[in-house]
């Protein structure tokens, strides 16, 4: 696998001359094209990536990341390149304006080098739901990467880039970043501007980084984030910025989630947390457990949610302005009809249909309004848990990468298994998983989760437990 | 409990603006009904004195100036992304008959 050395070693020797963008970038091409097998990636934007190397390198202005490659998530608008969110719908749709995010890190010199897969509108956990391929996960070919930002973990784990973008609605950059053994961060709701992203559900959506190392994703994360007129959910940034060095591990509080250790847990799994948890101690941390009985909930909470606002952020999909277009329609209605039926996917038009549901008149506040409550009695359980520790720490998810196939059959069954990730997105709370060792060959992921707003306190935590593990 | 119908999908797909297969509406049926039996888990929760939440970092009205920002596309340029134009305009089908 093609290795890359720390993002601001990278651009640093960019930035001194010792290393050129352009060599950067066909390497990373390189590396793309030998590692196809994977399916990783929908499409290179490698014309557009090589003008930009080039002119990184004739520039006199070189930023934080210059010359350093990336891959975007496929539902990142790129100025000028075709933007698919792997669905049908959105085949051949150039993007005429770019995301928020993508600004900024170009503003620094990195390179966008192609788009990844995912699961179709980010609607999954494994990439199988994607309108075009399955990824396949670089440690077992038969088996899932994740979901829904697969391609963009594979793509960092493959070596194909020093880092990738990804969105995380309900698990979307954590589970990935388990089942491939790389760092995935989520930041609190609003630190980075959703601007220029497909939307998805609008009151979890979040975007953030996928790296090999906390160090790589927490300065991709401080170009990226802060408010943007774009976006009105936006929050401030940190002042002190999200470069944190590493915390001492002494003292600090750990909670760990008992209602995510319980049964359902897959032994190997539980055995590497649990290793975890014990080096965590031994670096002197005040380790204790800890519950929040309305987890189990969450669950429930989400799929009513997100398909409600899934059903409404789809609604723009009609075949008139962009996009596919059924041809042979008689009349408005039809059109609209046809070109959704030919268009979406079965989990679009599943997600849609029970948005719909909980969202139609009579159910709306036995669904949807009974939902957003129990979402509140969780976040009060969130902020009881914070009083008492610093950090609250449990699996990513109950398994390691499952095979491909295994669970496309059964929705509901798909579902289950972002169980230990949604509940965050419901509290706009930020987390992380970072690798922590193997079961059987199959990467397990950590979940490290902060109150809202300590995105830099969990970078460096994050940092001293990634040091011990 | 919910149990959907072959006609509540039917009228749920009127009201989403999607045709669906004989096929979709059968699968639909009995899968919808069982995600909507998980969901409904909720039903006896006790939530009493506790509010809706609708936005999670408590931010309200937020505005910005409305202002023109050159991205360097012409009208022509955005509307290559149409299905369908004339004179410049979006055309779409009839909306009645």
């Amino acid at each position: 696998m093609a290795a890359w050395e720390p993002i601001s070693e990278i651009a640093g020797k960019v930035a001194r001359g010792q290393l050129k963008a352009i060599d950067l970038v066909e390497k990373s091409l390189a590396a793309i094209a030998e590692r196809e097998e994977y399916k990783a990636v929908i499409a290179t934007t490698a014309e557009r990536a090589r003008k930009r190397a080039k002119a990184i390198d004739s520039g006199k202005e070189k930023g934080r990341l210059a010359g350093v490659p990336f891959i975007a998530k496929d539902n990142f608008l790129i100025f000028g390149a075709e933007t698919t969110a792997a669905s049908n719908i959105l085949k051949g749709f150039t993007a005429p304006y770019q995301s928020t995010a993508v600004e900024r890190l170009e503003a620094e010199g990195a390179i966008c080098v192609a788009k990844a897969n995912l699961d179709a509108f980010a609607h999954g956990s494994s990439t199988e739901n994607s309108d075009f391929f399955t990824t396949l996960n670089p440690h077992d070919k038969t088996r899932v990467p994740g979901g829904s930002s697969g391609g963009s973990a594979a793509s960092v784990a493959l070596g194909l880039v020093p880092f990738a973008l990804g969105s995380d609605t309900g698990g979307s950059i954590r589970l990935p970043a388990s089942f491939t053994g790389t760092v995935g961060y989520k930041p609190t709701y609003g630190l980075v501007s959703r601007s220029g992203v497909v939307s998805m559900a609008s009151s979890t959506d979040v975007i953030g980084p996928l790296t090999t190392s906390v160090a790589d994703a927490e300065l991709v994360l401080d170009v990226m984030a802060g408010k943007d007129n774009l976006d009105g959910t936006t929050i401030d940034r940190d002042e002190q910025g999200y470069l944190a060095p590493a915390a001492d591990l002494k003292g600090k509080k750990v909670g760990v989630i008992k209602e995510y250790m319980g049964e359902g847990l897959q032994p190997g799994v539980r055995e590497q947390i649990e290793a975890a948890i014990a080096k965590m101690k031994a670096a002197g941390a005040d380790v204790q457990e800890i519950s929040l009985p309305s987890l189990p909930l969450a669950l429930a909470v989400y799929y009513i949610i997100c398909p409600a606002e899934v059903s409404s952020n789809l609604s723009r999909y009609d075949g008139q302005r962009y996009g596919f277009s059924a041809g042979d329609a008689k009349n408005l209605d039809d059109s609209y009809r046809g070109t959704r039926e030919h268009g979406f996917g079965k989990e679009a038009k599943r997600r849609i249909m029970i948005g719909t549901y909980v969202l139609s008149s009579g159910y709306y506040d036995a669904y949807y309004k009974k939902a957003q409550t129990v979402r509140t009695k969780l976040i009060n359980e969130f902020a009881e848990a914070f009083k008492q520790v610093d950090f609250l720490v449990g699996p990513v998810a109950p398994t390691t990468a499952f095979k491909i196939g295994q669970n496309a059959a059964d929705p509901l069954q798909m579902y289950l298994g972002d169980i230990m990730t949604v509940a965050v997105n419901l509290a706009g709370v930020p987390a992380i998983s970072l690798p922590c060792g193997t079961s059987e060959g199959l990467p397990v992921g950590l979940q490290i989760m902060a109150p809202q707003r300590a995105d830099r306190e969990l970078l460096g935590v994050s940092k001293a437990i990634e040091g011990v593990l | 409990m919910a149990k959907l119908t072959r006609d509540d999908v039917l009228h749920l797909a009127q009201l989403a603006r999607i045709s669906l297969s004989d096929d979709e509406v059968t699968e639909f049926s009995e899968e919808l009904s069982a995600i909507l039996q998980y969901v409904e888990q909720l039903s006896g929760v006790d939530v009493k004195d506790l509010k809706p939440t609708n936005q999670v970092t408590g931010l309200t009205n937020v505005m910005r100036e409305d202002t023109v920002k050159d991205y360097g596309y012409s009208p022509a340029d955005l509307l290559k992304n149409v299905p369908q134009t004339q004179d410049s305009q979006i055309k779409v089908k009839r909306m009645i008959g």
